[in-house]
Parts: structure tokens; C-alpha cells; sequence
């Protein structure tokens, strides 16, 4: 770094800011963040105040997982705990205790990651058809039928034009139970003459997972985005702290700041997705 | 703060050439390389536009010349394909706003005085300066690639309205792709801009001591900081709709080619996508134009030789502008049948937003009152550029009122009052500012003959394209027509389509004296030393051309931007390093 300009206010604070370039900077790039996540809240409001009747869940829980998204804020909760704690040990120059924490925080991003990976693979195993003319099952003259495909049922294939699936000849189906039991009603065969349209628990189903897996996903490219600079600082940072303590300090502050932020969109997203 | 060594470890040091000028951090650099990458799109925007007004003038009949070499989809047998047009339509708008102009006035500009104005050594990050050069770039080619997709490049309209954007081929794809590239590139240019304006300014320079183009630059990049998220935000949702098969634009029922749409699950909004689109893209005007009249106060400053007339009048209206034109947005949506009420208060808030724009104008049009004006080439394209901004700013008023908006939307007026706000508006500015700061970056004159050549032929025949549109669109022409002369109403104006196209053609040959000028200057135009024009802003304080640190010595600043004409002076003008 010997032909780099020497940048004023690079580690003390401005006057008129009272931050440091990087922290003002991250501030502001936070704030547009906010803006694009502000964005993404906004749209959600007018398609679920403009739903035609019937086509959104009375709420979140009705399809997803609460129990695992309660454990994932947890996690993330935790994770933004322990990297305060890494900022804290870093000032007070104990660079052991602060590269532990660190690692401490990416190991808990890791875990979100996990259960988020069974959160969304559930819902790509998990099935919805819907049908021309009403069926009966257990009893219930029904127009849609959302269960397991079968183990012999011929696979599904994707028409790659409208990015939908295509009609099979017909399909086996594994309803689900009815709501407060547990017994799950005999594999149904249903033909594709009488299938209107059928799709898994994917963004594709309806506008309310379509908004579920852009707002998550999107989440969690910031966690994936987080995880790859707290992953260099584990690896560089021992020697960068060495060398200059204060602005390796100030570096975690700021990939702190926005690990919170990634935090709190996470406890808009949580009540927003899963118990409206 | 090490004040005393910023300057003396890097002079001597030697980069090589890769980090000098390709992956180079020095703000100068980067400012260059955005500058000219940005008129090689403009060039290429205008290209695509005068391939168009070939089949608008002479409609049918085969482009000579090029014709044949544009492909059997885009243009077979010579004739330009109505594809061919939408695809060339939509990327003339794309690349003239998000590759161009703000690059050209944010980038360029920006990168290359701003730092120079507030007397900084760089700016405050000087690597995520090079990065955001080096996402943008990227994006403009992905943008330009989108030729070459089956199908071609995007051809829903620069507006990318659904549900036609989210059927249509994969150019739009990789229009989608380009923005967000384009958007990231944007966002971490203002993060810069913005902490390098507060952060960086040198001693004594408070913020009513900075140059009426800082306080535009801060304004742009609070406007792009956070106007564009929500773009952002609708670009994704609309990549999920052609990827992912949602519906988030796509209503339920919705027929295409006769067709019903049964694979999609339906309820999204078609509205939606030109809600958040126009979110971004009000401000955006503003992006367009700021950064324009930045350029313009400084060069009608310095040869006026008089302060700027209502300098904290221009900072405050600025600054109104910049926080009004996010609720202005919906004006475009007038014809959408949003309802009264809403349509009502959006043509409140833009009846409030001409306010501060008349105040600007006015600021500058008195500055020129009793100067003795220094008719340099900058200044004759200044001077050009204050009644042909009026013009564009006055024929917005009648779209901005929803009576006459019902017949004006979507006709050729709309483009006739856009252009001349961006085009004889922002791109003049851009030319005064290439011939004003061209001393500072290469530290040679351009040639003042052939300037003065480029800036009389270019009014006339800018003038020539613009004005006719304004009496065809009263004539209810619509703006995206393939052929206007197939309508009895459009066949009767058909002449003045003709008159647009030659005037759009030479106008082209009256870019050849600024593209010889350019080259030729920079190798053999006589050379100055560092404040050519006797200006008093800090820039004129460097070297000219400056070297990587900017200063030789880091300046002190002592009074404010605009101190021409002071009494009792020995000279016209007291620069702001110096004691007064």
C-alpha cells in the first residue's frame, strides 16, 4: 500500500459525522438497504391486500414451519450477541478471545443456513394439485388436493418454456392428513384430464411463497454475503490485528453494523412470513 | 493526520501500467475511464436512434448503407423488423440513461472534480471507487451482449413494463441481470460520493463555502443511494417471474396470444412493477439533471466573472428537489385509472416540484445580468443550455396536470419535453464541462474554432429533432409507433418526421469537429498552466494535469466558492486557497 494516497478521517471520527469513512459509509449503505428491503415490505402489503379471495393463507403457519423459523431467530439472535463480544474483546486487544467469537458467529450463520436448507427442501417435496372438477377425499368434495407423491408414482417433468410443470398422463398422491389427525387418507389416483394445474411448495405455488422464498432468499444472500467477509477475517485477521489493533477493530464494528442489520430484517421477516 | 508525508511518499513511486490506468484507485483515473467508456455508449445510443429514424422518416424502405449488416431478425432484406425497432427502442433509452448520462455526470464529473473541488487528496474509498467502475462496465457489457440472445435484446420499452416484459424473449433476462449489475455500481459510487463531500472537505471549507456543483454531485448521490433499492427490488421480482414462474406482475386470468395463462398461480399486480419502477426512475430525472447544472453554475461563474446570483437560493432548492422528487412519482401513471384521489395529490406535489426548478434557473439566468460575459465554448453551450432546460421544464407542466395529460400521455410531446431536459439540456452541460475542465485533465485547450463550429451546428440541428416532436405529439402521434404514417392523422405529419430524421442525421456530422477536437487536443492543443480560466474554485489550485495526491500542498480554504469582481482587488477573482 506504499503509492496509496494517505485518506483523512480513515480511523478518527469527523466532527460534523462523529464516524469514521467507514462507518458513515456503512451507515449509508444501510440505509439503502433499507430502502430495498422497504421496497420488497411494501409490495408484499399491496399483493396481500389486493389477493383475489381464497388465494392467500389466513396466515404464515397455515404452510410454513414456525417451530424451525422460532429456532432460527434464536440463532440469529445469538450470532449478533457474539459479534458484539468479538468487537468488545478486539478493543479491549485480546485478539484470541475476538477471533473465537467470530468464529463463534460464522458456525451460527451456518446453522441458520442448515435449517433454513430443510425448511426449503420440505416445501420442494410437497405437492399441490389443483383440479378441473371437484374429487372427493375422506368424505370432503374438494377442488384442490396438497400432499407427497407417491414412491411409485412416475416422475414429474418441468415444461423449461413457462417454467411450470407439465401435466402428466396421471399421478399418485399421498394426501395429507386433515387438520388434528394425524391419519394420512389412502394414496389417491388422480388423472391428468382432471388436473388444471399442479406445483410443489415452491415460489411458483402461489404470490404468498413467491414473497416467502424472494424475501428469504434475499435474506439469506445477506447471511451468505456476512459469512464470506466474517470467514476472511478469520483467516487474515490475526495477522492484520497484530499489526494495526484499531483498524482491525473497526473493521468488525462495521462488518458488526451490518450483521445486525441482516439480523433485523430477519425480526421483520419472522412475525411478517409466519404469523400474520 | 499525516499531513505532511500524503505527499511526499507516492510521487515517486511507479505504478505499472495496469494500475495506473486500467485497475487504477486515483479518482482522476477513474473519472477518465468512466468519461470515456460513457461516450462510447452515448455514441452507441444515439446509433441505435438513427437507425430508427430511418424507418420512422422513409417507413418500409431499406437502410442504406448499414442495412444489411444488421442481421435477417433485426432487419431483413435491409428493412428495420418491428422487433427490430421495440429491441432498438428499448435499448436507446437503456443505455442513454443508465449507461450515458449518469455515468457521464456522476462517474466522469464527479469522480474527476469532485474530490478536487473540496480539496481532498482522493476520494474516501478509493478502491470501492475502482470497483464500482469495474461493476458498471461489466453491466453495459452484459446489456449490449443481449444483442446476440435468441430473440434479441430486451424489447418491452426502456420502462420494462409487465406483464409484456415478463413474456417476453431473454434479451429481457439479461436487461435484468445488467441492472442489478448497473444499480451496485451505482450504489457503491454514492456511498463514496456522499462520505468523501462530508468527510473529506479541506480546512475552512464548510458546506456554504463548497462550489454550487459539490452540493448537486451530494444531492445525486443521496437521490441514487436511495431511489434506486426499490428498482432493485422490482428487477428482482421480475427476474423471479421469468426464472422462477411466480406471478408477483402476472394477473390472475391473464391471456396471452389468446392463450389463458392456467400454469401461473395469478394475483400479482401488473401496477406494482410501475409503482417501484417510477419510484426509481422520478428521482432519476433529477440524477439526470443536477449533476448538469452543477456544471453549468460553475462555468457561468467563472465567465460571468460575478458571484453566482442566489447561491444559498440554489443550495436550499437543490436540496428541496432532491427530498420532492420521491413523491412526485406517480405522475406517470396518470392514464393507469389509479383513482382521483391519488392522481390529485401526485399533481399537487409536482405543481411543488417545478417551484425549485424555476428557482434554479432564475438564480442563473440573473447571474447573467450586467456581466461582462467571457463568450468562451463552454460558456456559449451554457448559455445554450439555460432556454432549452426552460423549454424542457416548461413543457413538463401541462403532463404533470391530469386534464392535459389525458391527451398529451404516451405521444411524441413526452418525448419531445424529456429529451429536451436530458439531451440540448444534460448534454450540452456535458460538452461545456469536457470544454471547461479539459485543461485541468490534460492540461492543453481545446481548440476553440472547431468548438465553436461543434456548439452552433449542434443547437441548430438539436433543435431541429426536438421541436418538431412537440407539434406531432399535440398532433396525437404515440411515442413507441413502428410506422405513423399507416394513421391518417400521422401521415399528415409524416414531414415533420422526415425533418426530425435529417436533423438527427446532421447532427451526427456535427459531432466531427468535437471528436477531431478531442484527439487533436490532447497531443498538440496549446498547453496551459493550472487555472487557465482565472477561476477561483479549488481544482484550478492543483496542477494541471493533477498528480495522483491531487496537491502539492494540502489548501486552506479562506472564503467562498465565488469571490469574482471583488472591490478593491488587484485582480478579478480571488481563489479560495488564497488569504484574502
Amino acid at each position: 500500500m506504499s503509492a496509496a494516497v494517505a485518506i483523512p478521517h480513515d480511523m478518527e471520527p469527523h466532527p460534523v459525522t462523529g464516524m469514521y469513512n467507514g462507518k458513515f459509509g456503512l451507515w449509508l449503505f444501510l440505509a439503502s438497504e433499507v430502502m430495498l428491503f422497504g421496497a420488497l415490505f411494501s409490495s408484499y402489503v399491496l399483493l396481500r391486500m389486493g389477493a383475489p379471495e381464497g388465494t392467500w393463507p389466513k396466515h404464515g403457519a397455515e404452510i410454513l414451519n414456525v417451530p424451525l423459523a422460532t429456532f432460527n431467530t434464536v440463532v440469529l439472535i445469538t450470532s449478533s450477541v457474539t459479534m458484539v463480544m468479538a468487537w468488545a474483546a478486539l478493543k479491549m486487544n485480546n485478539i484470541a478471545r475476538g477471533q473465537l467469537f467470530l468464529t463463534v458467529t460464522f458456525l451460527l450463520a451456518g446453522a441458520f443456513l442448515v435449517v433454513k436448507y430443510f425448511e426449503y427442501s420440505e416445501k420442494f417435496n410437497h405437492f399441490e394439485v389443483w383440479l378441473k372438477e371437484p374429487m372427493v377425499v375422506d368424505g370432503n368434495s374438494v377442488s384442490s388436493i396438497r400432499g407427497h407423491l407417491a414412491k411409485d408414482c412416475p416422475p414429474l417433468t418441468k415444461e423449461t418454456h413457462i417454467r411450470a410443470f407439465a401435466i402428466p398422463e396421471f399421478i399418485l398422491l399421498d394426501p395429507d392428513a386433515p387438520a388434528g389427525s394425524k391419519e394420512h387418507p389412502p394414496t389417491l389416483r388422480i388423472d391428468g384430464g382432471n388436473i388444471r394445474r399442479i406445483s410443489d411448495f415452491g415460489p411458483a405455488h402461489s404470490t404468498f411463497l413467491a414473497t416467502y422464498f424472494t424475501l428469504t432468499g434475499l435474506h439469506g444472500l445477506h447471511i451468505i454475503g456476512g459469512m464470506v467477509v466474517i470467514l476472511y477475517f478469520m483467516l487474515t485477521g490475526s495477522r492484520f490485528a497484530q499489526k494495526r489493533p484499531d483498524k482491525y477493530a473497526d473493521r468488525i464494528e462495521c462488518t458488526g453494523l451490518y450483521w445486525h442489520f441482516v439480523d433485523l430484517v430477519w425480526i421483520f421477516l419472522f412475525p411478517v412470513l409466519y404469523l400474520l | 493526520m499525516s499531513k505532511h508525508d500524503t505527499h511526499a511518499d507516492h510521487h515517486h513511486e511507479e505504478l505499472p501500467f495496469w494500475r495506473k490506468y486500467i485497475f487504477s484507485v486515483d479518482h482522476k483515473v477513474i473519472g477518465v475511464q468512466y468519461t470515456i467508456t460513457a461516450l462510447v455508449f452515448l455514441m452507441f445510443g444515439f446509433a441505435l436512434m438513427m437507425i430508427m429514424r430511418w424507418q420512422l422518416a422513409y417507413p418500409g424502405q431499406p437502410i442504406p448503407f448499414i442495412g444489411k449488416y444488421l442481421g435477417d431478425t433485426i432487419a431483413l432484406d435491409g428493412i428495420l423488423s418491428g422487433d427490430g425497432y421495440n429491441a432498438f427502442g428499448a435499448m436507446h433509452g437503456t443505455i442513454m440513461v443508465f449507461l450515458a448520462i449518469v455515468p457521464l455526470g456522476v462517474g466522469g464529473f464527479g469522480n474527476y472534480v469532485l474530490p478536487l473541488q473540496i480539496g481532498a487528496p482522493d476520494m474516501a474509498f478509493p478502491r470501492l471507487n475502482m470497483a464500482s467502475y469495474w461493476i458498471y462496465l461489466p453491466g453495459g457489457i452484459i446489456m449490449l451482449a443481449s444483442f446476440f440472445m435468441p430473440g434479441g435484446a430486451a424489447n418491452s420499452g426502456w420502462t420494462s413494463y409487465a406483464p409484456l416484459s415478463v413474456i417476453a424473449t431473454t434479451g429481457q433476462t439479461m436487461w435484468l441481470l445488467g441492472m442489478v449489475f448497473l444499480i451496485t455500481s451505482s450504489l457503491l459510487g454514492s456511498v463514496n460520493f456522499i462520505v468523501t463531500a462530508v468527510q473529506l472537505r479541506a480546512k475552512g471549507l464548510s458546506f456554504f463555502r463548497l462550489p454550487f456543483f459539490v452540493w448537486a454531485q451530494l444531492v445525486t448521490s443521496f437521490l441514487l443511494l436511495l431511489a434506486f433499492p426499490p428498482l432493485e427490488a422490482a428487477a428482482v421480482l421480475q427476474l423471479m417471474d421469468r426464472v422462477a414462474g411466480t406471478s408477483f406482475f402476472m394477473p390472475t386470468g391473464l391471456v396471452v396470444s389468446g392463450v389463458e395463462q392456467a400454469h401461473l398461480s395469478g394475483g400479482g399486480s401488473p401496477l406494482l412493477w410501475q409503482h417501484l419502477f417510477w419510484f426509481l426512475a422520478h428521482p432519476e430525472v433529477y440524477v439526470l439533471i443536477l449533476p448538469a447544472l452543477g456544471i453549468i453554475s460553475e462555468i457561468i461563474a467563472t465567465n460571468t466573472r460575478k458571484p453566482l446570483w442566489g447561491y444559498k437560493s440554489l443550495v436550499y432548492s437543490a436540496i428541496f428537489l432532491g427530498f420532492m422528487s420521491f413523491i412526485v412519482w406517480a405522475h406517470h401513471m396518470f392514464m393507469t385509472g389509479m383513482g382521483t384521489t391519488l392522481s390529485t395529490f401526485f399533481q399537487a406535489t409536482t405543481m411543488i416540484i417545478s417551484v425549485p426548478s424555476v428557482i434554479i434557473l432564475t438564480c442563473l439566468i440573473i447571474s447573467l445580468y450586467g456581466a461582462s460575459i467571457r463568450f468562451t465554448v463552454p460558456m456559449l453551450f451554457a448559455l445554450s443550455f439555460l432556454p432549452m432546460f426552460a423549454i424542457g421544464g416548461l413543457t413538463g407542466l401541462p403532463l404533470g396536470l391530469t386534464a392535459s395529460d389525458i391527451h398529451l400521455h404516451d405521444t411524441y410531446y413526452v418525448i419531445g419535453h424529456f429529451h429536451y431536459v436530458v439531451a440540448p439540456g444534460t448534454i450540452f452541460a456535458v460538452f461545456a464541462g469536457i470544454y471547461h475542465w479539459f485543461p485541468k485533465v490534460t492540461g492543453r485547450m481545446m481548440n476553440s474554432t472547431l468548438g465553436r463550429l461543434h456548439w452552433f451546428f449542434s443547437f441548430i440541428f438539436i433543435n431541429g429533432v426536438f421541436m418538431p416532436m412537440l407539434f406531432q405529439g399535440m398532433a396525437g402521434i404515440l411515442r413507441r409507433q413502428y410506422d405513423q404514417s399507416e394513421q391518417l392523422h400521422g401521415a399528415s405529419a409524416q414531414g415533420l418526421s422526415v425533418m426530425v430524421s435529417w436533423s438527427a442525421w446532421l447532427l451526427f456530422v456535427a459531432q466531427i469537429p468535437f471528436i477531431i477536437n478531442f484527439f487533436w487536443s490532447i497531443w498538440k492543443g496549446q498547453k496551459v498552466g493550472a487555472n487557465p480560466w482565472e477561476a477561483t474554485t479549488l481544482e484550478w489550485a492543483a496542477p494541471s494535469p493533477p498528480p495522483h495526491g491531487n496537491f502539492d500542498t494540502v489548501p486552506v480554504v479562506y472564503c467562498g466558492p465565488y469571490e469574482y469582481s471583488v472591490p478593491g482587488k488587484k485582480t478579478d477573482f480571488c481563489p479560495q486557497h488564497v488569504v484574502a
